[in-house]
C-alpha cells in the first residue's frame, strides 16, 4: 500500500537539551485507521503537528504522501479535527455553515459555494446524522453533536488524510462510543487514512486497526488486542470485557 | 436637517460608516478581539496629531497610522512575540503617547482635535465623502467576495491552516480593513467610540442571529440605524455625534436581549 505518513527517526525539542519526542519511526500506509494514545505531555499533539507539516523536527524527516511534510503541495488533501471548536457555544452559526466551511480550500477562497460543493455538504451532513439539524445553531447542540458537525466539516473537504486531535474531550461515554462507531462506518465507507489521537482510546479500541502509544517516543505500536492489559484504559466498556 | 449641506456630507459619511464598522467588527468579535479596535483607535489619534504637525490632511494620515498599527498588532499577535492583550497594550498605549506628544509640538490640544475623539458633523467635507465612499464600498466588496474564507478561519483557524487556507494572508486583511475602518469613521463617531460601532451592532445582533451570515446582515443593519438615528438626536441636542450613536447601539444591544429572553419563554 502506497504511505500516507512517514516520520523518519523524528526527535522534536522546544527547549535545547528537553526533548518531547526522540526517534520517533512512524509509517501509516494509506488507508488505515490509527489510535494514537499516551499520557498528556507525553508527545500526541507535537506528534501530530510533525505529522501535518505545522512543525519542523529538529531531527529525521517527516513526508506526507512522499513530499516534504512542510512542503507539500496539496494540502487540501489533509483533513483536521480539534479538540474544542472555535466557535463553540458563543458564535452564531449554525451546522450547516460550519460544514460548508470544509469546502474553501476545494470550492476556492472567492464567491458563493457552487451547486455540487452544496451537495458534497449536504451529504457529510446526513453521514454523521445531523441532516435535520442542519440548519440549528452549533451551540444549541450537545456536545457529542458539535464534534460531529467538525468531523463532517472534515469530511466535506473530501480528506486522503484525516486527523482527529482529542476529538471526545468533554464528551460523556455514552456520546465518545457513539462518535467511534460513527468515525468506524465513515472510515469503512470511504477509505479515508484515519490518525484519532487521544489519551483516551478505549472508545476507539475495538474499532481502529492499530494503536500507538506515545511517551517520548513510540512505547507500542501494534493490534490493540496485543496490548498488555495493564495499559487498557479501564473506563471503558471494551477494556471491561 | 437634511437642508443643511454639512448634514447630507453626514449622513451619507455615516450610511458607508454604519455598514462597513460592523462588518468588520464581525471578525474581530468573533475571534474574541473586540478591544483592537481601541488600541487601533488611538494609533489613529497619533496619525491625526502627525497631520497637524506635518499639514496635510489628518484623516490621511490617521488612516495610514490606522492601518499601520492594525498590521502591527496582528504581526505581533501572530508571531507569538506578545500575548494579545500585551500587543493591544503596547499599541494603546503607544498611540495615545505619541498622539498627545505630537498633538502638542503641533499646538493643536484644542477644539479642532476634541471633534476626532468624539465626532462632530461639521467636520467632514466632499473631498472625505469620497475618499470614504471609495475605501468603504472597496471594504464592503472585499468581505463579500472573501466572506466565505473569513467565515472559515472564524469557525475553525487551525482546521483552515492545515487545509492550506491562507489563514496569515486573511487575519492581516481583516486588520487592515479595520485600520481602514477606523481611518474612515473617526470623523463621524470619533477616535475614541469608533470601536464601539464596530462591536456593539455585532453583540446586539448574536443575541437573535439564527446564524453567521444573518448576524452580519443584522449587525450591518443595527450600524446603519444607530448611526443615522445618532447623527439625528446629535443635530437636535447638539451633542458629539459619537456618544449618541454608540449609546443608540448600546440601547439596541438592550432591545435584542430582550427579545431574545422572550423568545427563550415561548
Amino acid at each position: 500500500m502506497p504511505v500516507a505518513v512517514e516520520l523518519d527517526q523524528v526527535g522534536f525539542s522546544y527547549r535545547p537539551g528537553q526533548p518531547v519526542l526522540t526517534d520517533v519511526d512512524l509509517t501509516v500506509e494509506e488507508g488505515e485507521f490509527v489510535a494514537v494514545a499516551g499520557p498528556n505531555g507525553g508527545g500526541k499533539t507535537t506528534l501530530v503537528r510533525l505529522a501535518l507539516g505545522l512543525a519542523r523536527p529538529s531531527s529525521g524527516s517527516v513526508r506526507l504522501f512522499g513530499e516534504p511534510a512542510h512542503r507539500l503541495s496539496r494540502r487540501e488533501t489533509l483533513g483536521y479535527v480539534a479538540q474544542r471548536a472555535q466557535v463553540g457555544t458563543e458564535g452564531p452559526v449554525t451546522v450547516r455553515e460550519v460544514v460548508s466551511s470544509g469546502r474553501l480550500a476545494q470550492g476556492g477562497l472567492f464567491g458563493p459555494l457552487r451547486r455540487r460543493d452544496r451537495a458534497i455538504v449536504d451529504e457529510a451532513i446526513a453521514d454523521v446524522g445531523l441532516g435535520d439539524l442542519a440548519d440549528a445553531r452549533l451551540g444549541h447542540l450537545s456536545g457529542g453533536q458539535q464534534q460531529r458537525a467538525f468531523i463532517a466539516k472534515a469530511f466535506a473537504g473530501e480528506p486522503s488524510l484525516l486527523v482527529l486531535d482529542e476529538p471526545t474531550a468533554g464528551v460523556d461515554a455514552e456520546s465518545q462510543e457513539a462518535l467511534a462507531r460513527l468515525l468506524g462506518r465513515l472510515h469503512a465507507d470511504r477509505g479515508v487514512t484515519m490518525l484519532y489521537v487521544s489519551h483516551e482510546f478505549g472508545a476507539v479500541e475495538g474499532i481502529v486497526e492499530r494503536l500507538v502509544l506515545v511517551r517520548g517516543g513510540i512505547v507500542f505500536d501494534g493490534p490493540p488486542h496485543a496490548l498488555p492489559s495493564a495499559w487498557h484504559d479501564p473506563s471503558h466498556a471494551h477494556a471491561r470485557k | 436637517m437634511l437642508e443643511s449641506e454639512f448634514m447630507r456630507l453626514a449622513f451619507a459619511t455615516g450610511a458607508v460608516v454604519g455598514l462597513l464598522a460592523p462588518a468588520v467588527g464581525f471578525f474581530l468579535v468573533q475571534r474574541n478581539m473586540s478591544l483592537v479596535g481601541d488600541g487601533i483607535g488611538h494609533t489613529a489619534f497619533a496619525g491625526v496629531a502627525a497631520g497637524y504637525l506635518l499639514g496635510v490632511s489628518p484623516v490621511l494620515t490617521a488612516l495610514v497610522a490606522a492601518v499601520a498599527g492594525a498590521v502591527g498588532i496582528e504581526w505581533l499577535r501572530s508571531r507569538h512575540r506578545a500575548a494579545g492583550d500585551q500587543a493591544l497594550a503596547l499599541l494603546f498605549y503607544t498611540g495615545l503617547a505619541a498622539g498627545v506628544v505630537l498633538a502638542s509640538f503641533a499646538g493643536a490640544l484644542d477644539v479642532d482635535l476634541f471633534s476626532f475623539l468624539f465626532g462632530s458633523i461639521l467636520t467632514v467635507t466632499r473631498g472625505d465623502l469620497v475618499l470614504v465612499a471609495v475605501l468603504g464600498f472597496a471594504g464592503l466588496a472585499l468581505i463579500g467576495l472573501l466572506y466565505r474564507a473569513l467565515a472559515a478561519v472564524v469557525i475553525d483557524e487551525e482546521g483552515a491552516k492545515v487545509a492550506g487556507v491562507p489563514v496569515a494572508a486573511l487575519n492581516v486583511l481583516v486588520a487592515g480593513l479595520a485600520g481602514v475602518t477606523i481611518g474612515l469613521s473617526m470623523q463621524i463617531v470619533g477616535i475614541l467610540l469608533i470601536a464601539a460601532l464596530m462591536v456593539l451592532p455585532v453583540i446586539a445582533a448574536g443575541r437573535v442571529a439564527w446564524s453567521m451570515s444573518s448576524s452580519v446582515l443584522l449587525a450591518m443593519g443595527i450600524g446603519l440605524v444607530s448611526v443615522f438615528a445618532g447623527l439625528t438626536v446629535a443635530y437636535y441636542a447638539d451633542l458629539p455625534p459619537g456618544g449618541a450613536i454608540v449609546l443608540l447601539a448600546a440601547a439596541a444591544f438592550v432591545v435584542t436581549s430582550a427579545l431574545e429572553a422572550v423568545r427563550a419563554r415561548a
